[in-house]
């Protein structure tokens, strides 16, 4: 059997959000990835995020590329509709989705090996272009599905399950997203729900591109003594830079925080972003601060996680193409045909 | 034999000097006094000091063809002298500049040089060395205005519409123009024998290229996204659309586009970018060459599996590889024709002008989302960047998009369930449905193995059922493209199968070979896949040629793989060497049995006889064994 649908039951106990779903109503189809595996995790952390959204799922975009995290997008939000484009190209896929039809929620899920290697062109420029959407980049540092090569996102030195030892640099998402100019920088682990369910729904509601880089081991080829990339040597490793969390306009400020150590960062669609237990040294808003502090607590060797970078205001693709603000498809003939006088009037240069 | 309204002008220039405008110049004034002309721009790729060519013909008969024997030369580049003098034919002429003298082993009797001292007449009355080379330019095309009689009045109409609101520089531009014109009718016997007339020939009638006309249909089609990657010979039809755009697609309100022109960081994105927007419910199109083709075919295979519309605008240039990237070519049938690994095919359209890249970029996305499948417009360097004279391109307000089988939520609303890939009707198209409308309509687009209710499968039934009915489906499209071009005459025997740019070499040999007694019938393919009329049509004449341009004859290979017509019956006929095609070469083929030998005339001894000797007739030589 390859598809698998998941019987729909509905408990009356289930909590209902805003738009009147359950979490139920998030979710997929079964998931054919290993037991254990980590991007299951992020996928729990998706219809979480969907769901506190109150995002209706038909407004959702579902992208991916290929590899096992390009796989997950049919696990949830099951009635959505996904594109599961070729390999390392799921960046261009979403660039003409959003230039055409802005109103939907792009959510976009990528690996490694998709984005860092056969897609790296691809994702320095929807980057670049700051193509409004969220893109999870579920990073093992392996390929799953052809059986445990390295990834360009494996560290020097960590090693594979059949021993060989990775001596090429790595390619990090988050330093290399920085430099590219990219408006929402995040890191999390796919074992840190808490963590990484507000960074999501921060991520959906930024207006631009909003890169989240997930630490999410594989059980199968890369989460052995050795890896860098295993659950233990992330919990291990792994540092919260910064805890940032997230309010949605409509429910009001709630949260008390010690004053003078959050930071509020209020996003173009009224929702705000909490930035909590800030270092000193690190200001979420300055990209060079923000890029020296990675480089320094890598070489600590240190995981830093959160929400690492935010710029809210930058202008995104749409604003960059001077496109009108509502969906092309919307756009009745009549006003995209200039008609027949038109023509004879175009053509006196012709003749 | 040339003469009055039939003649051919070749100009030999630098590139990067200004030359384009002044060839430009002359083709509009020769189009205004009503006579048919045709601009062959032969340039390298090279933004500045490589050579570059263009040839001007006029044709009172309205020929359109590359016609490559030159009546005059103007050598306006020393580096090339040589080359261009030898070109002329004989009792022709070459206008040279003549501020420094021609080297003696140019010279040949045979042809009358025209010597004007341009560089030195420029230099006299115009400042600034950019100035001087640009108005030199100018300058030959007022000594042409004299020897041709073309009309000044005309020649200074088209400057002052150019240059109107800047005065200096149209001063400068009557005054060059005239400097030219002056020194010629004082010291030559103007006008020449090849000369112009007025003539009534292109009323009704306009001057464009190819990229433009498509440009244009892409507008009027209503698509509203275009993403790309800068290609030659592509560019200029993105560059047009965007123009167009500009003056079009502007919000009222806002000021903002209707329209997203995306410049992609190449062709794999652009094609990307493309299905994403046509898979939200956009008309969204790409235009590339060859190489652009080679890169965006894995995404061509997922449109074609996932069923997603596509509009690819092909400019064909020479390949492979890099190839000549500024010449023509018709290289990419077979690449266009099956892009992508495994079992696919595409619909392909084939212009043959510029008024056909009009209309069929139009019919490219009513075909693309009726059957939710790639589409290919297949022009070439040749259609696509060099001036046509064509009908003034027609447009019904009546025409509404064909947008295919699509669900609306009222629809989704009242079905139980709804299958993306599920034949409910019976011809091979499932309705679609787009993202954002209704949650029933939810599927995932994939290019891995689906079944008909597009689930992921690895089951050998469940795949070879969808793959069936896309094959069904695009086999019937022929119904719905443009149907070929046909011309039928009372007891031919000799059939010419063409296609695209091909016609107007086709349409003159023709013309030729009747004259010389041998009745000769023509198809044009205007569409891939073939309807049952060009089985028949082969099947039809005892001889059949394939007039294409490309080396391993892949229309021929095309129309032999997908009728089942034996290709030992078809004689290849073309050439592939970078140049626009000619009746000359259409014939000099037909003469030799073809390009590389495919088929063999000798060996059809039936009816040899009565066709060398019309096709020899017609090239002006005896035939084979003939005293």
């Amino acid at each position: 059997m390859t598809h698998i649908p998941k019987p729909r039951i509905r408990h009356p106990s289930l909590r209902i959000n805003a738009v009147g779903l359950t979490r139920r109503d998030y979710e997929g189809s079964m998931s054919t990835l290993c037991a254990g595996c980590g991007h299951d995790s992020i996928t729990a952390a998706i219809i979480e995020a969907a769901w506190e959204l109150d995002l209706e799922p038909r407004t959702v975009a579902k992208l991916s590329g290929i590899g096992c995290s390009s796989k997950t997008p049919t696990y949830f939000l099951g009635t959505a509709h996904g594109f599961n484009a070729v390999h390392g190209r799921m960046p261009s896929i979403g660039t003409g989705a959003q230039a055409t039809n802005p109103d939907l929620t792009y959510i976009g899920v990528s690996g490694d090996g998709d984005s860092l290697a056969i897609g790296l062109g691809q994702l320095c420029h929807v980057i670049r272009r700051n193509v409004d959407m969220v893109y999870i980049l579920e990073n093992n540092g392996v390929y799953g599905l052809t059986k445990g090569q390295f990834s360009a996102s494996a560290d020097v030195g960590s090693r594979a399950k059949r021993g060989q030892v990775n001596r090429q640099q790595p390619i990090d998402p988050a330093l290399l997203a920085l430099t590219l100019g990219a408006t929402f920088v995040a890191r999390s682990f796919s074992g840190d729900k808490a963590q990484l369910v507000p960074i999501l729904k921060a991520g959906i509601r930024h207006r631009g591109f909003a890169l989240v880089d997930v630490i999410s081991p594989c059980v199968a080829f890369n989460d052995h003594e050795g890896s860098t990339k295993s659950y233990r040597y992330t919990r291990e490793n792994l540092e919260e830079a910064v805890d940032a969390d997230f309010t949605l306009p409509t429910a009001g400020i709630t949260a008390s925080y010690e004053p003078g150590s959050v930071r509020a960062v209020t996003l173009p669609d009224g929702s705000v972003v909490h930035f909590r237990k800030v270092p000193d040294e690190f200001d979420p808003g300055n990209r060079d601060r923000v890029y020296a502090y990675l480089r320094e607590r890598q070489g600590a060797g240190e995981i830093p996680t959160g929400l690492l970078y935010l710029d809210p205001d930058a202008p995104d693709h749409r604003d960059t193409l001077e496109t009108v603000s509502t969906s092309l498809v919307d756009l009745p003939f009549e006003e995209l045909c200039p008609g027949r006088e038109a023509l004879e009037r175009l053509l006196t240069d012709f003749r | 034999m040339s003469g009055l309204n039939d003649f051919t002008v070749k100009i030999a220039t630098v590139n990067g000097t200004g030359s384009a405008s002044a060839n430009g110049l002359l083709m509009k004034a020769i189009f205004r006094m009503g006579v048919p002309v045709s601009g062959k721009n032969l340039f390298p790729s090279n933004i500045q000091g490589l050579p570059t060519w263009y040839e001007i013909r006029v044709s009172g008969a309205g020929h359109t063809a590359r016609r490559a024997e030159f009546d005059l030369v103007v050598a306006m580049n020393p580096a090339t002298y040589a080359r261009d003098v030898a070109e002329v034919r004989s009792g022709g002429w070459v206008l040279h500049d003549s501020s420094w003298p021609l080297s003696p082993d140019l010279r040949r009797d045979d042809v009358t040089f025209l010597g004007v001292p341009l560089a030195r007449l420029c230099n006299e009355h115009f400042e600034g060395a950019r100035v001087r080379i640009l108005l030199k330019n100018i300058a030959y095309s007022g000594v042409l205005a004299a020897l041709l009689q073309l009309e000044m009045d005309v020649v200074e109409g088209l400057l002052e519409e150019t240059y109107g609101r800047k005065k200096a520089l149209l001063d400068s531009n009557f005054e060059a123009v005239r400097l030219g014109y002056d020194y010629a009718k004082e010291h030559f016997d103007c006008p020449l024998p090849t000369r112009l007339e007025r003539l009534d020939a292109t009323a009704g009638h306009i001057l464009i290229d190819g990229n433009t006309a498509a440009a244009l249909g892409c507008v009027y089609a209503g698509a509203t996204v275009a993403a790309w990657y800068p290609i030659t010979p592509s560019t200029s039809l993105v560059d047009a659309f965007q123009a167009f755009c500009t003056k079009l697609r502007k919000d009222p309100g806002s000021g903002r586009n209707r329209v997203a022109v995306i410049q992609a960081e190449d062709e794999l994105a652009a094609v990307g970018m493309v299905v994403g927007a046509s898979w939200v419910g956009g008309r969204a199109f790409t235009a590339t060459s060859g190489p652009g083709i080679s890169l965006m075919s894995e995404f061509i295979g997922l449109a074609y599996y996932a069923e997603i519309p596509a509009v690819i605008f092909d400019v064909q240039r020479t390949g492979p590889s890099t190839g000549m990237p500024t010449r023509t070519q018709q290289g990419d049938l077979m690449t266009a024709a099956y892009a992508s690994h495994g079992d696919t095919k595409h619909i392909l359209l084939f212009p043959a002008d510029p008024g056909e890249c009009f209309a069929m970029a139009v019919q490219a996305f009513d075909l693309s989302e009726h059957y939710q499948t790639p589409v290919f417009v297949l022009s070439d360097l040749d259609i696509g960047m060099n001036d046509w004279v064509v009908p003034a391109l027609g447009w019904d307000d009546a025409y509404r998009p064909d947008r295919g089988k699509v669900l609306d939520a009222e629809a989704l609303e009242r079905m139980e369930r709804y299958h993306r890939y599920l034949d409910v009707d019976g011809d091979g198209i499932p309705p679609r449905t787009l993202p954002g409308v209704h949650p029933k309509g939810a599927y995932f687009a994939r290019g891995s193995g689906h079944d008909r209710y597009g689930r992921y499968t690895e089951d050998a039934d469940a795949y070879t059922d969808v793959m069936e009915r896309l094959a069904r489906k695009i086999d019937g499209s022929w119904e719905r493209l443009p149907e070929p071009e046909v011309l039928m005459m009372p007891g031919a025997e000799v059939g010419l199968v063409t296609l695209g740019g091909c016609r107007a070499a086709v349409l003159e040999a023709r013309e030729r070979l009747v004259e010389k007694g041998l009745p000769v019938n023509v198809l044009r393919v205007r569409g891939f896949p073939f309807g049952p009329q060009v089985g028949e049509f082969m099947e039809a004449h005892g001889r059949t040629f394939v007039v294409e341009q490309n080396r391993d004859h892949q229309l021929l290979s095309l129309l032999a793989l997908e009728t089942g017509f034996p290709r030992e019956r078809l004689v290849s006929v073309g050439s592939y060497g970078g140049m626009p095609l000619s009746a000359r070469d259409v014939l000099e083929g037909m003469a030799s049995g073809g390009v590389g030998g495919e088929g063999d005339v000798s060996s059809q001894a039936a009816s040899e006889r009565e066709l060398r000797a019309p096709i020899a007739a017609a090239l002006g030589r005896r035939a084979r064994g003939e005293p």
